[in-house]
């Protein structure tokens, strides 16, 4: 048995030198599609991450009412921290509030003896996810204590929008991708099987089992899928990298307001999703395929 | 082997000298509306026989070898070769079924890309021999086809005759009771013809049963063996010692 394995994988790995032609096509199909769709990924992967950090500074101020304890304070401000939607939850005291005003006045500043924003204390709260705003701001006007709710109703729509527009053309482009490279890819897989139909015959008429005939053709198609996504993935890690540091070097005011997301990041996706289809579409077309012709 | 021990029992000493057992057997084209191409064949080749199955196109010749070889499924009666009842078998059940069968084809069948070594050493491999053996009995095999030189060789550098010298030595390196041989001169010219006959004949002298199929007059009149004639499906004629019957 374990002669029969090593026989089999020589054999495939040979396959896989034998018919170039079947070899190159497959790889160049598998390649392709796998470099269209890891592309496609970082894109999604930049938009969501770009999304997701305007999002986090998209922020609700609550104020409190003038009799309020700096107790039922930290009581309101663990009860908010408390919430799945809330991301992070300061407390802002008045002085701090007016040093940070203050410096925005600059000498306009020193007129004032006492601190104008006396009772300004507030919790500035920012969202994991800005669509619950309007809930966590319900949830604030019943809370006692609370005296006024500034928030941004259009910037939070905006991006709530743009969240599940993103989400719902990665979803739409990754399956489309998907099929279309399963597609081609399974074509390319059955058109080089069939044309090696008679040599499976050959094998099954000298009384080779189903398994041994197989074998072969599932390492071949195993080793062309492992290749067909490892070249993709490697071209993109680079090119990934290049287009960061591009970007950071000719757009550098870009880099105030967007953060890209690091190529490990994207690769710790990318490399085993690519891994994972290159070597399942080899392993499942090839079985499939030879499947079709082992009835002889 | 369960199968093929009841199949001993219910034959007796008749299934264990057939090697070869066909009774009332039908077989219809499946794709030519249920035309036959086989109708009520009974059919009995002895260990150690040498048959010719001869006839014209469309007789029923290929499709007895494909039936033999558990290529197609009679649609009624029995079909025994070797032990095995092939009207009942699995088809996980086949390879190890054909590993007792040495086939030989007009076409020669060989695997292009590998040498003559590797298309013998082939057959081996499939029954799991130990790489000793097989560096053993391969080139016993192929001295004894005459090819033992020529085992680097791809298929396309060799003769039609020599092609068919491979094929006959795959078809013998695992020692099969049977050799079943569909137009295996049907390609070569006429000495070629006559080393594949005599080789063939070899074979049968070491106890292989051979059965040829063709439509070779020469060579069926000039060997004087066992002939079965088909004519549309049906055996016309079994003689022990039998020539080619014209129409």
């Amino acid at each position: 048995m374990i002669n029969t394995f090593f026989y089999t994988l020589g054999q495939g790995i040979r396959n896989v030198f034998r018919n170039k032609w079947f070899t190159l096509a497959s790889l160049a199909t598998i390649s392709a599609c796998l470099f269209v769709f890891g592309i496609f990924l970082a894109v999604v992967f930049n938009v969501n991450h770009i999304v997701k950090t305007v999002e986090e500074g998209v922020s609700v101020t609550v104020y409190f009412n003038e009799d309020v304890s700096q107790e039922r304070i930290d009581q309101i401000q663990d009860l908010v921290k408390g919430r799945p939607e809330v991301y992070r939850c300061d407390f802002i005291s008045a002085d701090e509030a007016w040093a940070e005003f203050s410096q925005k006045l600059g000498e306009n500043a020193e007129g004032f003896t006492e601190n104008p924003l006396a009772n300004s204390e507030n919790l500035q709260i920012y969202l994991s996810d800005v669509s619950k705003q309007a809930d966590l701001v319900n949830y604030l006007g019943s809370v006692e204590g609370v005296r006024k709710i500034n928030k941004s109703e259009l910037t939070a729509n905006t991006l709530s929008g743009v969240k599940a527009v993103v989400t719902y053309v990665s979803i739409g482009m990754i399956a489309l991708l998907l099929a279309v490279s399963i597609f081609l890819i399974s074509n390319t897989v059955t058109i080089g099987i069939s044309v090696r139909k008679e040599e499976i015959g050959i094998m099954k008429y000298v009384g080779a089992t189903d398994f041994f005939v197989r074998a072969p053709f599932v390492f071949e198609g195993i080793i062309i899928g492992m290749i067909g996504s490892a070249i993709p993935v490697a071209v993109l890690y680079f090119l990934y990298n290049a287009a960061f540091e591009f970007l950071k070097t000719n757009f550098s005011f870009l880099n105030d307001y967007i953060s890209y997301v690091p190529v490990e990041t994207v690769f710790s996706w990318l490399a085993p999703i690519s891994l994972a289809i290159g070597i399942g579409i080899g392993f499942f077309g090839s079985f499939f395929t030879v499947r079709k012709h082992l009835r002889v | 082997m369960a199968e093929k021990r009841k199949i001993s029992r219910e034959k007796g000493d008749d299934s264990n000298r057939n090697v070869i057992y066909l009774e009332n057997v039908n077989i219809a084209y499946s794709d030519a509306n249920g035309v036959p191409a086989l109708m009520n064949i009974n059919l009995k080749i002895k260990k150690g026989e040498f048959v010719f199955i001869v006839g014209d196109s469309g007789s029923g010749k290929s499709t007895l070898i494909k039936l033999l070889l558990k290529e197609l499924t009679a649609d009624s009666g029995r079909v025994i070769v070797n032990g095995y009842d092939l009207t009942r078998m699995k088809h996980n059940k086949v390879p190890k079924f054909r590993r007792g069968l040495g086939v030989v084809f007009q076409d020669f069948r060989l695997l292009k890309d590998r040498n003559v070594y590797e298309n013998v050493a082939f057959a081996q491999r499939i029954v799991m021999r130990p790489e000793r053996e097989i560096r053993k009995n391969v080139p016993n095999m192929l001295s004894l086809v005459g090819l033992a030189g020529k085992y680097k060789a791809k298929p396309k550098q060799l003769s039609g005759g020599e092609q068919q010298r491979v094929a006959v030595a795959r078809a013998l390196v695992n020692r099969p009771t049977i050799l079943l041989a569909d137009e295996p001169t049907g390609n070569l010219d006429y000495r070629n013809t006559n080393d594949i006959m005599k080789l063939l004949e070899k074979v049968n002298e070491n106890g292989t049963t051979v059965v040829v199929v063709t439509h070779n007059r020469d060579i069926v009149n000039e060997m004087q063996k066992r002939v079965i004639t088909l004519k549309q499906g049906v055996i016309v004629s079994d003689e022990k010692e039998g020539a080619y019957i014209d129409d």
